[in-house]
């Protein structure tokens, strides 16, 4: 079985698969990988979906009700104020999802751009473009972030942006040395000596190229964002109601876990699954793309 | 390594000045004053509070008088516990985190450490899987998930471990040196196992079986100092991340620690205090990440010889 199926992948790699269809392959064998990606797809669905799929309202109460265990009518069961759980997880989920994937998408805008740049111009833009990442790396960052909600107030963009800018420093590091090395590249001279203005040269030739280390990174930098939101929620710095996130609700489950344990024990499996299920996805599109030194 | 140590020290001084320039002014622009929220302060009164916290001066004086206070280890008066100052604080806090940080770590050493050897020792077995696996848990189970959860199963239901205070109790220190550690344990797992696997892999460990030393002295005399490399470089990083991890364990256990002050700074809006322990805490990560550079430079031979003796 498994050997007919390597013929039919070298049978296909001759046919000239490209670059990435070669990491599907790969990937696809790789079943933690895949099973990441699955439960991933699905909870981005479920998060889009939300509005239309959720079991109950998202402001329903039921105070006669109160705090139930999981039934046939509540699945997961109700919160003190008798709100279905399992509606408030898939809100939830909306919120802690936007902010892993928009902080991330910040910090690879600023990260990309600046680790692009750095590396084309080199020399002495260079050296202080990147030593000011050097210093900013060195920074407390948690303890940063906690004088910022201080400081602005605990607002949600404000969370975007703080997260993202934390993230980006790395993302800029990989993609300068990305960039280092495909300068010294043939094809890039030809595109140089051809007079494509370095712009272009930047956005046409060297961030496609440098794609899979961005991509692995991408991958692994949304769940450290979504802990530190959940983390900052949890210290009720975060997102406020009435709004909620994953790290609220653990925040709101662990008050009550003595009489109510299924609403500490359902929010914390939503997020360690997802965090689960990104890291297990970053680690196999490590190797399906086969890069090195992108560790988390 | 003496020429990298006063490298690596003179590299630090520029990011403590940032932290001290960005922290203050941050505050500074910070909505309201300290005083806004009082609400039966007439303007005399208000005027003598200001004057007493300096703050009728210019910024740029208020900065440098700050600066000045600072070169003096003085790091003012908090805004809301008046006649306490922050100095005061730090001292009653920090012990309790430092502690907590401390026993954390050793958690996280010990069985980080053991894990990542074993494991590394036979790879891809069930001998590696296991402890892999549990590592991979450690890492996406949160610490404000994993101790609520460790309070729930053996503090409630089990009843074999207290579940708030330190040092009130015997054994209440357990569960939150646990909650602290665990992920930095799985960190660690998994750095150690990836060095000792490429350590393991070396010609000189090669050469050290062949002339026929039992197993035990070729892992612990020959592969541990360069496998565990990695893992003493991770431990800067790990000290940043064990404070603010302070914050969720010691909200969680009541830990009277330094931790718990800052997050209630945060919420009191208490200017100097968050100023003040930015300020400490900042100093001191910096001054940890160095002593984690200089430590895994002086386990590595090669950066040794780089820098001469």
């Amino acid at each position: 079985m498994s050997t007919t199926q390597t013929i039919e992948d070298i049978a296909q790699a001759e046919q000239g698969t490209s670059l990435w269809k070669d990491a599907w392959l790969r990937l696809r064998q790789n079943h933690l990988a895949v099973f990441g990606l699955v439960v991933l797809v699905l909870f981005i669905v479920i998060a889009l979906l939300t509005p239309w799929i959720a079991p109950y309202s998202y402001q329903a109460q039921d105070l006669e009700l109160g705090a139930s265990p999981p039934s046939a009518a509540h699945w997961l069961g109700t919160d003190i104020f008798g709100r279905d759980l399992m509606t408030q997880i898939m809100y939830g989920g909306r919120i802690s999802l936007a902010v892993g994937f928009v902080a991330t998408a910040v910090a690879l805008l600023i990260g990309v751009t600046w680790g692009a740049i750095a590396g084309y111009v080199g020399g002495r833009t260079d050296a202080v473009m990147m030593r000011l990442v050097d210093i900013l790396y060195a920074l407390p960052f948690m303890i940063f972030i906690v004088l910022l909600t201080v400081v602005f107030g605990r607002n949600m963009l404000l969370l975007f942006l703080a997260i993202g800018a934390v993230e980006w420093l790395t993302m800029a590091r990989i993609m300068r040395g990305q960039v280092q090395s495909l300068r010294q590249q043939e094809f890039v001279e030809a595109a140089m000596s051809l007079g494509l203005s370095p712009a272009t040269l930047i956005r046409r030739h060297l961030v496609p190229n440098a794609l899979g280390p961005i991509i692995v990174y991408t991958t692994l930098t949304i769940p450290n964002v979504m802990l530190l939101e959940a983390f900052l929620s949890f210290l009720g710095l975060g997102i406020q109601p009435p709004q909620t996130s994953w790290g609220l609700l653990i925040s709101y489950g662990a008050e009550t876990m003595e009489e109510y344990p299924w609403l500490l024990i359902f929010p914390g499996i939503a997020l360690t699954l997802t965090l689960f299920s990104l890291n297990f996805l970053g680690d196999g599109l490590r190797d399906a793309l086969d890069v090195r030194g992108a560790k988390d | 390594m003496l020429r990298f140590i006063s490298l690596r020290l003179l590299q630090a001084i520029p990011v403590i000045l940032v932290v001290i320039t960005v922290t203050f002014f941050l505050v500074r622009i910070a909505p309201g004053g300290p005083f806004d929220s009082e609400k039966a302060v007439t303007r005399e009164v208000k005027a003598a509070l200001e004057a007493q916290y300096k703050l009728n001066l210019p910024l740029f004086q208020q900065y440098t008088a700050y600066l000045g206070d600072l070169a003096h280890g003085d790091l003012g008066p908090s805004f809301k516990y008046p006649g306490r100052s922050v100095n005061e604080l730090i001292a009653a806090g920090f012990p309790v985190t430092a502690e907590l940080g401390f026993y954390a770590l050793l958690v996280a050493l010990c069985i980080g450490g053991l894990a990542g050897i074993i494991a590394a020792l036979k790879p891809n077995t069930a001998q590696d899987y296991v402890p892999m696996s549990l590592a991979m848990i450690g890492i996406c189970m949160p610490s404000f998930l994993l101790g609520p959860l460790l309070v729930l199963i053996f503090g409630i239901y089990l009843d074999w471990l207290p579940v708030s205070g330190w040092g009130d109790i015997p054994g209440d220190k357990i569960l939150p040196s646990i909650t602290l550690g665990a992920g930095y344990a799985a960190y660690i797992a998994r750095l150690g196992r990836a060095g000792m696997l490429e350590v393991l892999s070396q010609d000189y460990i090669r050469t050290a079986r062949a002339k026929g030393l039992p197993e035990w002295q070729v892992v612990l005399k020959h592969s541990l100092r360069g496998g565990l490399i990695p893992v003493v470089a991770f431990l800067g990083p790990a000290f940043a991340g064990l404070l603010a991890g302070s914050f969720v364990v010691e909200t969680i256990f009541q830990i009277p620690g330094l931790g718990r002050f800052y997050v209630q700074a945060a919420f009191n809006r208490d200017y100097t205090m968050i100023l003040g322990t930015t300020v400490f805490l900042s100093v001191l990560i910096v001054l940890f990440n160095l002593l984690s550079d200089v430590l895994a430079a002086w386990m590595n031979p090669r950066l040794r010889a780089q820098y001469g003796q």
